[in-house]
């Protein structure tokens, strides 16, 4: 079965292109045949019932994938036109081009600064403290959260609160300047006023990074993306524009978990 | 009657009691088909077998206490105990020899006065045996009438037998807690003995340990009791050459298990590493002296000493060492493992490899539980006998070469414990002090660990 794909999608250039992408866990098969361009500029925003594949398929984009022994990964990932699959790839390098922030906030149990000091740090981008302490600064003031921790640089970053927490992994993320961020239900642990902030945030952001975002909120698909993709039993069933998605779906299944009719 | 009749005498009427009060239980429902008791048949049977069986008990070991004393009383109220010599040693060696041969425990009487005695000994042990009998049987009888007597059908004996049990639990581990004070507060008196004849200033600060148990107890020669080199060797063989071997060892051996090894490698690994803390202390003993100190000798040689000691601290500590490794490795293990797996994903997820991740993210955030798991193998090390009685010598040098033989506290425990010395003198004292002062450093070293988990268990839960 093809993924159905609104013609109305114009050629924007692609980041990421996924071509007939299989990921096997085992014998049991995950994902089935997707294939699907991440544009450069816009938010993409994956949605789809639990289950579904969708974090498994986000997780394909920067190889976390390989660190569960038994997954396998079939078809092509390209980063801008390059295979991240080939053999003699440095992962190390593709996951500092392709940053990933959680569905639970993971700060490490470090102070805030070492927190967003710990990317630019392994990958050598700092000359000097001056050099770190800037990016710090400027890492921070993008995820909208220098104003609140600027005089507790070297409290613990477990110590903040959930929100502040998952700006703070975002943080950690962007301080590696990289150009494209995967966000794993990013807002699932959070309240809504925190929820409202990260989406603020995904906003803000949108422009500089490709961003593809795993959610379980068909609102916030709708509030934050420009692309939105359903995925229903580890197929891609409808790619296209997030206003095309959700307001003239094509397929009967994208319209049925739209309105809620299963999920 | 000895207390094992006694005790088997307890479980015999507890079990009488229990079926007898079970057939009670089913009696209630058969008179009255419908009915629903309170609890099962069984409770009630564990009711009257606990009211039973628990005094009983309680009275046999309060009665094993007593009743010699007791006896010994009689015997002395018998008009042939009034030639006794009226205290001291020979008037309890008669007592002795009497009582030895009253019970069967001596084949003849060798002492003439004692011969007097032993007739009214077997009367006296004869006339307790029937009073202790007697009164088992009746405390057995009484409680367990009481108790079956209570027996009803909306009787409660399942929320009862529950409180018994947790009663019967709390009595397990207070036993436990209780022998540790015993322990402690028999240490305590001996030390104080000792320290009432060598000053503690002596012992805690002197640098020359050479005990002589010959010497006149009288005029104890406190600069012979100087403690330092003991404590020095302790802690460079227990707390440096063995944990320069066991840390880096075990801690490099846990990160390689949980973070490199396959499953399946790990289930082969794990249990293999885990038999070495099975070995017996004293095959390591073996392995010390047989095997690694004649090593370490010829290596000694090869270096151009003259005459290296065949028995050295270096050989001691490198197997105490090896022998720990299994309890840095597993403590560091279950401490890496428990660090959760989305601060792996994250540090992985920035791009760093899995040896940044773990020296950067997982070592840190462990580190807690690796220091504790630490500490525990220190206060195990240093409280170790057997490889340091086998391998390291008893000749007191403070010095810090380790191919040179060196001595630690517990070997001079041993050493004073089982030498000639009489049991009162300061020679054989200084082994309790020893022992005293141990127990406060691994006393120490363990609250210190206890702590450090509790700390770690509240960052991550």
């Amino acid at each position: 079965m093809v993924t159905v794909v609104h013609p109305n999608l114009e050629d924007t250039d692609a980041k990421m292109q996924a071509r007939d992408v299989s990921v096997y866990y085992g014998d049991k098969k995950a994902i089935d045949e997707v294939s699907i361009d991440i544009p450069t500029k816009y938010v993409t925003a994956f949605i789809g019932p639990s289950g579904c594949g969708k974090s498994t398929f986000l997780r394909t984009l920067n190889r976390m994938n390989d660190t569960i022994p038994s997954a396998r990964v079939e078809g092509l990932i390209e980063l801008d036109g390059a295979d991240i699959y080939r053999s003699g790839m440095d992962v190390v390098q593709l996951r500092a081009r392709v940053g990933m922030v959680f569905q639970k906030p993971n700060p490490f149990p470090k102070s805030i600064y070492e927190n967003i000091a710990y990317g630019p740090r392994i990958h050598g981008l700092a000359e000097g403290k001056d050099e770190l302490d800037a990016i710090v600064e400027k890492s921070l003031q993008r995820a909208g959260l220098w104003q609140e921790v600027k005089d507790r640089l070297q409290d613990s970053g477990t110590a903040l609160s959930g929100g502040q927490q998952q700006r703070l992994c975002i943080a950690r993320a962007i301080a590696v300047d990289p150009e494209v961020i995967l966000m794993d239900e990013p807002c699932s642990a959070l309240d809504p006023i925190a929820t409202a902030k990260i989406e603020e945030l995904i906003d803000e952001l949108n422009g500089s990074y490709a961003i593809v975002i795993v959610t379980h909120s068909m609102q916030q698909a709708a509030r934050v993306s420009q692309r939105t993709a359903f995925f229903h039993l580890g197929k891609m069933v409808e790619y296209g524009r997030t206003s095309d998605i959700f307001t003239t779906p094509l397929e009967k299944r994208t319209q049925d978990y739209i309105t809620g009719r299963y999920g | 009657m000895s207390p094992a009749i006694l005790l088997l005498l307890a479980l015999g009427l507890g079990l009488a009691g229990w079926l007898a009060a079970r057939a009670r239980a089913w009696s209630f429902r058969r008179a009255k088909p419908g009915i629903k008791l309170a609890a099962l048949p069984s409770y009630h049977a564990w009711y009257v077998a606990l009211w039973i069986a628990v005094p009983v008990l309680l009275f046999v070991s309060l009665w094993t206490v007593i009743s010699p004393g007791l006896i010994t009383q009689s015997v002395l109220a018998d008009a042939a105990a009034s030639n006794l010599p009226s205290f001291g040693f020979q008037r309890q060696m008669i007592l002795n020899e009497a009582r030895n041969v009253a019970t069967g425990a001596a084949p003849a009487v060798f002492n003439p006065d004692a011969a007097a005695l032993v007739d009214p000994y077997r009367a006296a042990i004869a006339r307790y045996q029937w009073i202790g009998l007697a009164v088992t049987l009746a405390i057995a009888f009484m409680t367990g009438v009481w108790a079956f007597l209570r027996l009803k059908p909306d009787f409660t004996a399942r929320t009862r037998v529950e409180r018994a049990v947790m009663g019967i639990l709390l009595a397990a581990s207070l036993i436990a807690i209780l022998t540790t004070l015993g322990i402690v507060v028999s240490l305590v008196v001996e030390t104080i003995r000792f320290f009432g004849m060598v000053s503690p200033l002596d012992f805690l600060f002197g640098t020359h340990w050479g005990p002589d148990p010959m010497a006149n107890p009288e005029v104890p020669d406190g600069s012979r009791y100087g403690a330092i080199p003991l404590f020095w060797g302790t802690i460079f063989i227990g707390a440096i050459i063995a944990m320069i071997v066991a840390i880096p060892l075990g801690l490099m051996s846990a990160i390689y298990l949980t973070q490199y090894a396959t499953p399946r490698l790990r289930a082969w690994l794990k249990p293999a590493l885990e038999i070495l803390a099975g070995v017996p202390t004293v095959v390591y003993g073996y392995f010390a002296a047989l095997t690694v100190a004649p090593a370490i000798r010829d290596l000694g040689f090869s270096l151009g000493m003259s005459n290296p000691s065949s028995e050295s601290a270096l050989a001691a500590g490198l197997v105490m060492g090896v022998m720990i490794i299994p309890f840095v490795s597993s403590m560091a293990d279950d401490s890496i493992a428990a660090v959760p797996q989305a601060m792996r994903d994250g540090s992985l997820a920035m791009g760093a490899t899995t040896n940044e991740t773990i020296r950067r993210v997982l070592v840190p955030a462990a580190l807690p539980g690796i220091v504790a798991g630490v500490m525990l193998a220190i206060s195990r090390a240093i409280g170790e006998t057997m490889i340091v009685v086998m391998a390291a010598s008893t000749a007191a040098n403070l010095s810090a070469n380790p191919l040179e033989a060196m001595t630690t506290v517990t070997v001079q425990i041993v050493a004073m414990l089982t030498g000639e010395g009489s049991f009162d003198h300061p020679a054989t004292l200084s082994a309790f002090a020893l022992g005293f002062v141990l127990f406060l450093v691994t006393l120490g070293l363990n609250f210190i660990a206890l702590r450090v988990v509790k700390r770690y268990r509240e960052a991550y839960d």
